[in-house]
């Protein structure tokens, strides 16, 4: 199956297997799209990050055909989704966050549809299924209609329809919303393997921590625009990487804790804010170093801690630092500023 | 990290293919794929027997009930009885249920084209027509088991078949045809409202008049003169006319002529706009 993909890339390396320009889609007045540029190099994943109704379901279904957009232009695999889609569709492969499988039909019905659908031999489209069932864990349940499958099965067989025709480009729309943290974890273990096999990847999350582990580089969507794009390390290097929550044991010490550190200046830290309601100092930091140095300081002036931990930042804590960066440089109206 | 990606050039598009045939479905791939499409729609039947009730009583309670209700009134002023009703009456069930079976394809279709499969069917190198013509090939053959098991029926009822075989299966095969085309007004239907009780209230609404007002259940010579000028334009007059022919005997030509004009017609018309409309849907 690998040598079917081989074929359809672009022999040549380092191109972007897509290529989006302006991109803009209205519904009504609401601006789902409002002019989007971004670039997936050939063998690699972009994550698309952003809240509901950023608009990157509707980024899916324009560069899967399903949309024709009001303007602007992408080419994916070489083939500009609005002119050539019907050759464009033979090298995509779609999973949506809804499970785009016939329900009443096995998990190995829909897989043999499906390659008869791409015009795969019989025997061919028999021993596809049989393999990819096999190798997405779902033999035992090969037999049972999809309705019966629990939301990580299911979403194992969308991926392996998307596989059979062993697509040049996937999309992946939020791949793992809704499935508990095993579950997720099967997926991202999946999609990391189509990776490896030369497959280049948009993927849509809300995740950070999705972002972060499949994403070699990372766009925020927000309002149908792109507010922040670079590479995952960048992008956390400009959230504060990580932040560390530290629960003083006497709630009381929370401002002067926060004061004590701005005042200390302690190299590379933005700011530590006091969030007196969950009896908690939120500190955005960098590195290991960092977060020692911090500590050390709080103990050195005597402060007694009761709790100390690490989280990445969620999303709204991305867009906060992103949109507040934003307001302190209003001329960075360039998305791509962030990587500077 | 690169930074091309991170500095992209907007004037520099990845080169686009040319090759202008190259995503086109010839004839052989286009039939295996509403091949492939009519199993999947077969799999669902035989997954969910309960969705050929419809099929299988349809023939029997409408023949019941109507040789028995009105057969003996109707068949007596016909200058016959019971039996005199029981020939006219099976040519006209038979070109009734191909709408009603024409009906439930946009209600099924509204069903099934909200769900996600169908974002999958459209983003696969099929012709879309296929999917909407793999529909319609297992409905027709569920109209054909309905109409075997109506002439099963009116056989064991004791109807003679006036004409021949041959004729008999013109008539089926005539009111599969005309079927097939009041499928694609359904589909279309189908597609354009939002809800299937939507689809299933405005084909009622438009079948029930189409149905009566026609030569399929009696002889309109005794109807007021404004309605049988509805009954001479309305094509199910004719169509019930043609198979009524075909099976009992007398004049078929004009009527026969008419039906297949009115399925080229709607055909031509409500396909394309079908498909255009599937395309279209988001």
């Amino acid at each position: 199956m690998g040598d079917m993909t081989r074929n359809d890339r672009n022999p040549r390396s380092g191109t972007n297997a897509v290529e989006v320009r302006g991109l803009v889609k209205h519904y009504g007045s609401t601006k789902a799209l409002d002019g989007v540029d971004l670039d997936v190099r050939e063998g690699t994943v972009l994550g698309v990050l952003g809240p509901n109704g950023a608009g990157k379901t509707t980024l899916v279904r324009c560069l899967s055909t399903l949309v024709v957009p009001d303007a602007g232009h992408a080419v994916v695999a070489g083939y500009d989704v609005v002119k050539q889609p019907r050759q464009l569709r033979r090298t995509i492969g779609l999973t949506g966050q809804y499970a785009s499988v016939d329900e009443k039909l096995s998990g190995w019905e829909n897989l043999y549809m499906i390659g008869r659908l791409l015009d795969l031999p019989r025997k061919t489209a028999r021993s596809r299924a049989d393999e990819l069932l096999e190798r997405f864990s779902l033999t035992e349940a090969a037999k049972r209609p999809a309705m019966d499958y629990s939301g990580g099965m299911r979403r194992r067989l969308d991926l392996a329809a998307s596989m059979i025709g062993s697509p040049s480009v996937l999309y992946l729309d939020e791949p793992t919303t809704g499935l508990d943290p095993r579950t997720r974890n099967e997926v991202w273990d999946e999609v990391q393997r189509m990776v490896a096999e030369g497959a280049t990847v948009l993927l849509t999350t809300q995740y950070m921590e999705e972002a972060e582990q499949l994403a070699n580089e990372l766009t925020v969507i927000d309002q149908g625009r792109i507010i922040a794009s670079g590479g995952v390390d960048e992008l956390k290097a400009k959230v504060g990487g990580r932040t560390l929550q530290i629960r003083p044991s006497d709630p009381a010490q929370l401002a002067a804790m926060a004061q004590a550190l701005r005042e200390a200046g302690l190299d590379g830290i933005a700011g530590a804010q006091a969030v007196p309601d969950e009896g908690l100092l939120y500190v955005p930091i960098l590195s290991d170093e960092q977060l020692t140095a911090v500590i050390g300081l709080l103990g050195n002036r005597g402060f007694s801690l009761a709790h100390v931990a690490t989280a990445l930042p969620s999303l709204d804590e991305v867009f906060l630092a992103i949109t507040g960066e934003k307001s302190t440089h209003p001329t960075d109206t360039i998305p791509q500023e962030v990587a500077a | 990290m690169s930074t091309a990606t991170l500095t992209p050039t907007p004037t520099g598009p990845v080169p686009v293919r040319t090759h202008s045939d190259e995503g086109r479905i010839g004839l052989r791939a286009n039939l295996r794929h509403i091949g492939a499409l009519a199993r999947r729609n077969l799999l669902q039947i035989k997954k969910d027997p309960e969705s050929m009730f419809d099929v299988l009583l349809m023939p029997i309670v409408f023949t019941l009930l109507f040789v028995y209700v009105f057969g003996g009134s109707v068949g007596g002023s016909m200058g016959g009885g019971r039996q005199e009703y029981l020939n006219y009456l099976v040519p006209g069930l038979m070109a009734m249920m191909g709408m009603n079976i024409a009906s439930a394809v946009g209600t099924g279709v509204n069903d099934d084209f909200r769900k996600g499969v169908m974002d999958r069917f459209r983003t696969m190198p099929i012709a879309r027509s296929s999917v909407l013509i793999a529909k319609i090939v297992v409905e027709l053959g569920r109209m054909m088991i309905a109409t075997l098991i109506l002439l099963g029926m009116g056989f064991a009822l004791g109807m003679e078949l006036g004409t021949s075989v041959a004729g008999l299966l013109a008539a089926v095969a005539l009111s599969a045809v005309f079927a097939a085309a009041i499928m694609w007004i359904f589909i279309l239907l189908g597609l354009a409202m939002k809800t299937a009780q939507a689809v299933q209230g405005v084909g009622f609404l438009v079948l029930m008049p189409l149905q009566f007002g026609s030569s399929i259940f009696a002889p309109t010579q005794t109807m007021p003169g404004w309605l049988q000028t509805f009954t001479d334009v309305n094509p199910l007059s004719n169509l019930a006319d043609a198979v009524r022919g075909l099976m009992m005997g007398g004049p078929v030509a004009h009527s026969v002529w008419v039906t297949l004009a009115w399925a080229v017609g709607i055909t031509l018309v409500a396909g394309p706009l079908a498909v255009s409309r599937f395309r279209k849907r988001t």
